[in-house]
This record gives C-alpha cells, sequence and structure tokens, in this order.
C-alpha cells in the first residue's frame, strides 16, 4: 500500500438490510458495507426461504410435484406451472390441445399482468409513496376475482395439468376479461399521471442504478431488467411456446437502463399482455381442454430436455432428466430472480443508500423464488 | 383569598399556568387527532375505510392508540447513551409547544404578545433538529445514526431558504410582532401578504417557498429522510418504544401545526376574514387545518425524494429564489 492510501483515513460499516427490513418484500438478506451513505459492497445473503424445490422434484411423482411450482414465485405462480407442465410435455410427448393452450396464455398473461401491477406498487413504497399501490391492488383484486373463477385460488393457483388444464373456462370468464381490458386500459392514463409523469418519481429513477447490457450477459439477467438495457430478448419470440406464436405482440425495449426503463418496460408489457389476451379471447378454439390418454402416473422415457418460459420476472426454465421411473432424476429450476439478483453486487457498487434501494426495487425480487 | 386574587402578580401566575395547560392540552390534541386525519384523510385517496372500529368513524382510535404508548416499556438498547436516550424526546416536544405561546389565535386569544415574537418561534424551532440528532445519535443504531447525520444536513440546509424568506417579509411588515403582523393584513384576502404584489412581485413564490421549507423542517413527507422507512427502518425512532416515541410524534404534529399557523399568520391574514366580514378565531382555525389538511395531501402524493436531491433544491432551487426575493424586496421598498 503506498504512503498516500494509508494516510486517507477511510471507515467502513457494516449495516444489514434484512432479513426483516422494510425494503428487502420478503427474507432476503443483504450485507451492505457502507462508506458513509455510499454503498462499498452490497452482498446477497440468501436460503432464509430454502425449501429444496428441487429435491423435492425428485423425491416425488411428476404429478405430486406439481403443486410446488406455485409455491416459488407466488405472485406469478401460473408460469412456473406453466414451465414445469411445459417440460414434463415435452419429456413424456403429450400433445396439449389448442383450446388448452389458449388457455394456458390467456391466464398466464392475466398473471403477468397482476404480477406487474403489484410490482407498480411496490416498487413506488420502496421510493416511500403509498398511494399507487392501493390503486395497484384494486386492479389486481379483479385479476384474482377472475382467475379464482377458473382455478379455485387466488395466489398458488395449480391449474395446468399436464396435457392441458383441469377446468375449462366459462362465457362469463370471458365477459369478465373483456370487461377488465376496458377497465385497465382506460386506467392505464391515470397510471401515467399518477406515476409516470410524477416529478419526483422521475428524479428518483431516470439515470439511476443502471444495468448494461454487458452485465446481463454476464450475470444471466432476462426479463424487464435485459429488457430495460436494450435487449430485445423474450422467450415468447426468441423460442416461441404454447400458442405465442399464434399471436401478435411486441415486445417493449428502452436502451437507457436505468430504473425509469425496467419501469417502462413493465408498464408497456401490461398494454400488450392485454392485447394477447384480447386476441386469445377473440380466436378461443372449441374442443377439449385435456390430452386424452394421458396416463394417471406418468413414467416418461428416458431422456433429458429443457423449458423455457418467459415468466413476469424474466426467462424461468426447468430442466428435466427423466430415468424411466416415475420420479425425475433431476428437476433443475431456473429462477429469474436468483440470477437478477446476483447482479445487484456488482451494479450497486458505488450508489447511495436510497438509490441502491430503488435498485432493487427495479429488479423485482420474489424471494422464494430465489431460495425456492 | 379574595385579595389574593386582586394581587396582579398571582393573577399572571394562574393565567400562565392556564395557558401552559392549554398549550399542551392544544399540542397533544391536535397530535392525537390529525393523527387520526392522517389515516383517515388517505383513506379517502385510497378506496379504503381507515379506522372506524374503535368509537364513531374512529374517533376514539387516538384514544386507544394513547393508552397502548403509555402502557409499553421505554425500552434503552444495551450500548445507548442513557441519559441522551431520554432527554432526546424532551428536547423535541418542549421547544414545538414553546412555540405555541408566542401564536396568537385571535385578536384577543394570545398566550404572550411580545414584541420579537417571529424571532422566539425560529429560536426555539431551531432546537428540534438538535434533539432529534441525539435521540438518533444516542440510540446505539446504525440505521439511527445515519438518520441523524441526515437530519443536521436537511434541517441547516432548509433553514436558510426560510429565514431568507422571513427576512424579507419582516423588511415589508417593519416588525417581528405577529400581532402586528396580522394586523396589517385586515379586510379581505387581497390584504394578505401572500398576496402583497405591491411589496413585492415575488410574494406567492415566497409563500410556496415557506410551505416547502415548512415541510422540509418539520420532517414530513417528501422530506422524510428522519424516518424514510423503506431506507432506514424508522430512522432516528428506530430503538424508541411506548411513550418515548410517543413524544417524537406529538412534536411531529406540533410542529406542523406551529409551521401551519405561522403560515396562517404571515402570509394568509391571520385571524382576518378572507371576504372582510366576522374576523375571530374560527377563520384562523380554518386556514391553519387547510394547510394542515394540504401537508397530509402532500405526504399521501408523492414519494419521497433522494436525499441529495433534497439538499439540491434547497441549494440550487430554493435559496437562489429567495434571495432574488429579499433582493427585490429590498429594491421595491427603497424606490416606493
Amino acid at each position: 500500500m503506498s504512503i498516500e492510501a494509508k494516510s486517507i483515513h477511510r471507515e467502513t460499516f457494516v449495516i444489514n438490510l434484512g432479513p426483516q427490513h422494510p425494503a428487502t418484500h420478503g427474507v432476503l438478506r443483504i450485507k451492505l458495507t457502507m462508506d458513509g451513505e455510499y454503498i462499498d459492497d452490497a452482498e446477497p445473503i440468501i436460503g432464509y426461504g430454502h425449501r429444496m424445490h428441487e429435491k423435492m422434484g425428485e423425491n416425488r411423482t411428476y404429478a405430486k410435484f406439481l403443486p410446488n411450482t406455485a409455491r416459488m414465485d407466488y405472485v406469478a405462480a401460473l408460469f412456473n406451472s406453466f414451465g414445469y407442465v411445459g417440460a414434463v410435455e415435452r419429456l413424456a410427448g403429450i400433445t396439449v390441445p389448442e383450446r388448452a393452450e389458449y388457455i394456458r396464455v390467456i391466464t398466464a398473461e392475466l398473471n403477468r399482468v397482476a404480477s406487474h401491477l403489484l410490482w407498480a406498487g411496490a416498487f413506488l413504497i420502496d421510493l416511500g409513496g403509498f398511494t399507487p399501490l392501493l390503486y395497484t391492488f384494486d386492479d389486481r383484486e379483479q385479476i384474482l376475482d377472475l382467475l379464482e373463477s377458473v382455478t379455485g385460488a387466488r395466489l398458488t393457483f395449480c391449474y395446468y395439468r399436464f396435457g392441458g388444464v383441469c377446468n375449462d373456462i366459462d362465457d362469463e370468464f370471458v365477459a369478465g376479461t373483456r370487461q377488465f381490458i376496458t377497465r385497465l386500459r382506460s386506467r392505464m392514463p391515470m397510471y401515467h399521471a399518477l406515476i409516470t409523469k410524477n416529478i419526483i418519481f422521475r428524479k428518483r429513477c431516470e439515470g439511476i442504478g443502471p444495468i448494461t447490457a454487458d452485465v446481463c450477459r454476464r450475470y444471466g439477467g432476462t426479463g424487464p431488467v435485459l429488457r430495460g438495457a436494450g435487449v430485445a430478448y423474450d422467450v415468447r419470440k426468441a423460442e416461441p411456446y404454447s400458442a405465442y406464436p399464434q399471436f401478435d405482440f411486441n415486445v417493449p425495449v428502452y436502451p437507457e437502463s436505468d430504473c425509469m426503463a425496467r419501469y417502462l418496460v413493465r408498464m408497456d408489457e401490461i398494454v400488450e399482455s392485454l392485447r394477447i389476451i384480447e386476441q386469445a379471447l377473440d380466436k378461443l378454439p372449441a374442443g377439449p381442454v385435456m390430452a386424452e390418454k394421458v396416463p394417471r402416473f406418468l413414467k416418461p422415457p428416458k431422456g433429458e430436455c429443457y423449458f423455457n418460459v418467459e415468466s413476469a420476472r424474466g426467462s424461468f426454465g426447468v430442466r428435466a432428466i427423466s430415468d424411466g421411473t416415475d420420479k425425475a432424476y433431476r428437476m433443475k429450476l431456473r429462477s429469474p430472480c436468483f440470477s437478477n439478483l446476483s447482479l445487484f453486487q456488482e451494479c450497486s457498487r458505488g450508489m447511495l443508500l436510497a438509490d441502491a434501494l430503488a435498485l432493487l426495487g427495479s429488479l423485482d425480487l420474489v424471494i422464494p423464488d430465489i431460495d425456492r | 383569598m379574595m385579595t389574593l386574587l386582586h394581587n396582579d402578580f398571582v393573577l399572571e401566575i394562574i393565567r400562565l399556568v392556564l395557558y401552559a395547560v392549554g398549550l399542551i392540552a392544544f399540542a397533544a390534541f391536535n397530535a392525537a387527532y390529525l393523527s387520526l386525519l392522517e389515516r383517515k384523510i388517505p383513506s379517502w385517496f385510497q378506496l379504503r375505510y381507515g379506522p372506524k372500529e374503535v368509537g364513531w368513524w374512529g374517533l376514539l382510535q387516538p384514544v386507544a392508540d394513547g393508552i397502548k404508548l403509555l402502557t409499553k416499556q421505554l425500552l434503552v438498547q444495551r450500548g445507548a447513551d442513557v441519559v441522551l436516550f431520554k432527554l432526546a424526546p424532551a428536547m423535541v416536544i418542549i421547544p414545538a409547544i414553546m412555540c405555541l405561546a408566542t401564536i396568537p389565535f385571535s385578536e384577543t386569544l394570545v398566550p404572550r404578545n411580545i414584541n420579537l415574537g417571529l424571532l422566539v418561534i425560529f429560536s426555539f424551532s431551531a432546537i428540534h433538529v438538535i434533539g432529534t440528532m441525539l435521540g438518533g445519535w444516542a440510540s446505539y443504531n446504525k440505521y439511527a445514526s445515519i438518520a441523524a447525520a441526515r437530519v443536521v444536513a436537511q434541517n441547516i440546509a432548509y433553514e436558510i431558504p426560510l429565514l431568507l424568506i422571513l427576512v424579507s417579509l419582516v423588511m415589508i411588515t417593519h416588525s417581528f410582532n405577529l400581532h402586528t403582523i396580522v394586523d396589517q393584513q385586515a379586510g379581505g384576502f387581497w390584504h394578505w401578504n401572500v398576496l402583497r404584489l405591491s411589496a413585492s412581485p415575488l410574494m406567492p413564490v415566497a409563500f410556496i417557498i415557506y410551505f416547502i421549507c415548512m415541510l422540509a423542517e418539520s420532517n414530513r413527507a417528501p422530506f422524510d429522510m428522519v424516518e424514510a422507512e423503506s431506507e432506514l427502518i424508522a430512522g432516528a425512532f428506530t430503538e424508541y418504544s411506548g411513550m418515548g416515541f410517543g413524544l417524537f410524534f406529538i412534536a411531529e404534529y406540533a410542529n406542523i401545526v406551529v409551521g401551519c399557523a405561522l403560515g396562517t399568520i404571515l402570509f394568509l391574514g391571520g385571524w382576518h376574514c378572507p371576504f372582510g366580514l366576522l374576523p375571530g378565531l374560527h377563520w384562523f382555525l380554518i386556514k391553519m387545518y387547510f394547510l394542515c389538511f394540504t401537508v397530509i395531501w402532500v405526504r399521501w402524493s408523492f414519494p419521497r425524494t433522494q436525499f441529495y436531491g433534497l439538499l439540491n433544491l434547497s441549494w440550487k432551487v430554493l435559496i437562489p429564489i429567495a434571495l432574488a426575493n429579499l433582493m427585490i424586496t429590498a429594491i421595491m421598498l427603497k424606490l416606493f
């Protein structure tokens, strides 16, 4: 160490952000080494909510593991089921009826809208604004009511089955969803007036918390984080699955790489999701919602596959390896939140505490999805 | 006994005691019911009910809260400076109540009408910063220490534009006496200081600056850096429980009341009616509580500012405008 460096007295201190802290939305703990109000190092410490879902996937039959998937990312639970049933169907070679694929798309996109709405409210709470949360909750409530009417659950949905979905949707659901689309579209200008145009919100988000495409590439950041960094990567477009190729929708991309870009990506995705739902409702084919001849005790042939879906937080992947028995040999779950959190340590270096919390909020983390 | 009552000195003592009790009661009552409004008003914005179980319309909710706070133990963290830790809430609440002592509520209702009333209020209101800082510092808690450092920077930054505005106001009114300042604004809203454009065309701006500074001085959202619950848990008050927290809480609302009352007196004509009719206490209270409502309204409409954005706002925007206002006022006074 040179003499100059020694003579500068620099004292850092460690504070714990979490496991119980108002800004971490769950049992996430971040060990912050602070230099005054500036962050020297932020080390995420995870595992407080670890439930060994991957191991459970290897110890349970395929059907018994299905409800587990909803307990990972519980804010957008349908995407986890989507990824899991997709992987198992690919492994077992089950073809899903067209109507079931459409219903999956409709419900999953509704779940995406619900998740983004919840995020927008929670993000504003991180920034200290309380009111928008209540408005977004009001809209999210409508989605939960709709999903409850078909899935029977409000949060941890277990709706998809190998080969289709367990309940068909009825006219009431279709009418209710159309009504909801009209309602949310008319409320989007209000959200932009309340949040996007708010001067304090803009000051807190514009230029704050840059996450470049390069960082995303190195850490595997996906979803709105990646699209907010200017990369038009969306699993629904890049590796089309289910009925997505049949719908016309855009992938919102903002090159600014800051919190505002990630916010705008999510707000635009709400609008795009509504477009997808509307098209799916218009084109909804008739027919069965379950594939025929799906065996009660599923024993996929030996083999492995990887199935990727675009969840509300990014790319959710399931790598399933079958050894020919009724239990998977390996069930690897790739969670988007885990990768998105891992880039926090590098990106938050040198930031102010308040800005780092805006960055943390903009990553849209669901802690049980990280811990699995 | 009767002779005692005729003694001026004894009468003065009785008067003072009554006013002291009255002011403490006024501060506590306002803290209690403004906190109820703080929950009721946003509940109207936010599609929810707010408190409604305890008493009709939740009217007994503050009483329940008070009982809860009074019966809780004041825990002192190991390693904390016990004396300062327990002294800090008193240092915050006493100046807030003292400030009320010079405020003229109406033509006749004024606890102490002194010529330097404005100066007294600003001397006392500067003390609560020290109290909050000591509370945060003595807590032996890192979050509280950060908040303690913030509160000093914030309050210094916002006291300067506030005082610059008041200097220009004193130049216009030629008086530090709050009673005199109100008397000059008699007869209709066009006489109020906020619209006294002949003295300085920036007067409405000055009022807005006063309001922003008042929010920052009383540590209210969007400038509640001291609490900043999503960053610093509860900031300087993190380690406080029971009535220790309760006193900080009452002081926060007492400071709001003082700030709004002063805004009413200095800019909005005090107890005078906007149309020159029936002046009195009711007009003062209407204006003051309207400002209190605005304070609550602002809190629930805006996110919190970033700490450095807050300082930038003061040093780069408010202080230059306040200085310009001061100079324009001085030039106008010299010319006309």
